[in-house]
């Protein structure tokens, strides 16, 4: 009962920043903040961790397939497995961690201070100033970041093949290219768009909720986080299933 | 006129709020009296809705904000100001920030207007040239001035004070006395003050109350060992 009627909360809540009459004059900056936070605070951790995992996925998968497969194989299962699986799950996880407990918490502390309070008194929707801007930024953002993530993690596992394994670029990049479907890249772009709602709604939502203290802000952190990976994960599925299944 | 009937309000089975009824009568300020705990705020927030509440009507000359829709208790809030006991300002804005923010999202006016606007409240409270100052780099009493300015941003009808002068130095107190004291008289802004503060209560109630156990009570004056 607890969790059907957590996911009715959920999902009014969602319905209650998302839908509404937009005034995107007032929005837009607040829009262009959370973009700086979410998309531009994240680009540095984004990039580091996804030239590792081009690194490794091109060492596992040439520690598995060279000497049984040519050697242009490479570039098509690096490219594909990023595209479709790695870039947009490793990019909504650390998003998730990054932005969903950042959101969660402040909202939460905004709560504890009456700061949600003084918006309601002032006849402002804290769903619509708060939730919203948000739940766009990360929409916003994170197809990019994803978009940035595949490039990177493409690039230094080219890189790495070309210098460690000997395999000439111009091999990687044709492996890469012959076996590129639109699909996989729009697939892709898909969760990541499910996976931003699935971050900003959780983190939103659980700074919403928030009532008592630092102790429960500090809870509502670690749910919201914990709630976005399980989302994302679920969603992961969905969309394989659907678009690739 | 804020009329409040029979509101009611529990929380896990306690009343805090039995039956109370009061009338807040144009151009005067009422003050509830009790000590801490016994549910000022909560009858502050609930008045304006900011707390669900079992049974009660309150009504915002003649209209009953518990039962209208969003945009009419919006559009009810919109006539009032709150000012509340952690002042509750935006840590991540200015002062100018804080104050405008009402200015921004009700009016449609010029962001000079804005501006002049903002310093003209910051005079009134006595606070002119903060405008570029974070909370965190204000004291308590400021904090309590610049929530008394934003409040005062869409010239609401009704000024709502939690516990105004809590915390405050014996000066800042003053300050903040003479500020309510002026508001009414020269803006002629009623509302509500809810304090434990009996010289506070004395000095700037024109109706006073006292809540205690849920229930609310008129008072005719303060006497000693009156939470007794």
């Amino acid at each position: 009962m607890n969790l059907f009627s957590n996911i009715a909360d959920f999902s009014a809540f969602f319905l209650k920043s998302f839908f509404f009459p937009w005034d995107f004059r007032k929005q837009k900056i607040r829009i262009l903040e959370q973009i700086d936070s979410v998309g531009v605070g994240s680009l540095p951790i984004i990039i580091l961790i996804s030239a590792f995992l081009g690194l490794v996925t091109t060492v596992q998968l040439s520690y598995q397939l060279l000497g049984l497969l040519p050697r242009y194989f490479l570039g098509a299962v690096v490219g594909r497995m990023v595209l479709i699986e790695l870039g947009p799950i490793l990019t909504g996880l650390i998003v998730s961690g990054r932005c969903a407990s950042a959101m969660a918490a402040e909202i939460g502390t905004m709560r504890v201070t009456e700061q949600i309070d003084a918006l309601e008194s002032m006849a402002i929707s804290p769903y619509q100033f708060l939730g919203f801007p948000r739940i766009m930024g990360t929409l916003i953002s994170l197809p990019i970041l994803t978009v940035f993530s595949e490039f990177v993690a493409i690039y230094t596992g080219s890189l790495y093949a070309h210098t460690f394994l000997n395999v000439p670029l111009s091999v990687y990049n044709y492996g890469l290219v012959r076996n590129f479907y639109p699909r996989d890249l729009f697939g892709g772009l898909l969760k990541s768009i499910l996976f931003a709602f699935a971050i900003s709604v959780s983190g939103c939502f659980f700074g919403f909720k928030v009532k008592g203290g630092a102790k429960e802000v500090g809870a509502a952190t670690t749910y919201a986080v914990v709630t976005a990976c399980v989302l994302i994960l679920i969603l992961d599925f969905i969309v394989a299933l659907l678009v690739f299944g | 006129m804020i009329e409040i009937k029979n509101l009611t309000k529990q929380f896990d089975g306690l009343y805090v709020l039995k039956d109370v009824s009061f009338v807040v009568e144009d151009a005067k300020l009422v003050v509830i009296l009790g000590p801490s705990g016994t549910g000022k705020t909560v009858l502050l927030k609930s008045i304006l809705r900011l707390l669900p509440v079992e049974s009660g009507e309150v009504y915002f000359d003649g209209k009953n904000i518990l039962t209208a829709e969003t945009r009419e208790v919006y559009a009810i809030r919109r006539s009032v100001g709150f000012v509340f006991q952690s002042s509750a300002l935006f840590d991540s804005m200015n002062v100018y920030e804080n104050i405008a923010l009402p200015l921004v999202e009700h009016t449609k006016i010029s962001g000079r207007e804005i501006r002049e606007k903002v310093k003209e409240l910051l005079e009134i409270v006595g606070l002119p040239g903060r405008e570029k100052l974070y909370p965190n780099a204000l004291s308590g009493g400021m904090k309590r001035l610049v929530s008394i300015a934003r409040a005062l941003a869409l010239e609401p009808r009704y000024l709502f004070y939690d516990e105004p002068t809590t915390g405050l130095d014996p000066i800042m107190r003053e300050r903040i006395v003479n500020l309510i004291v002026n508001l009414k008289k020269d803006f002629k802004k009623s509302g509500i003050v809810v304090t434990h503060d009996l010289e506070t209560a004395r000095i700037i109630g024109d109706v006073l109350y006292m809540l205690k156990d849920g229930q609310i009570k008129k008072l005719e004056r303060i006497e000693k060992g009156i939470y007794g």
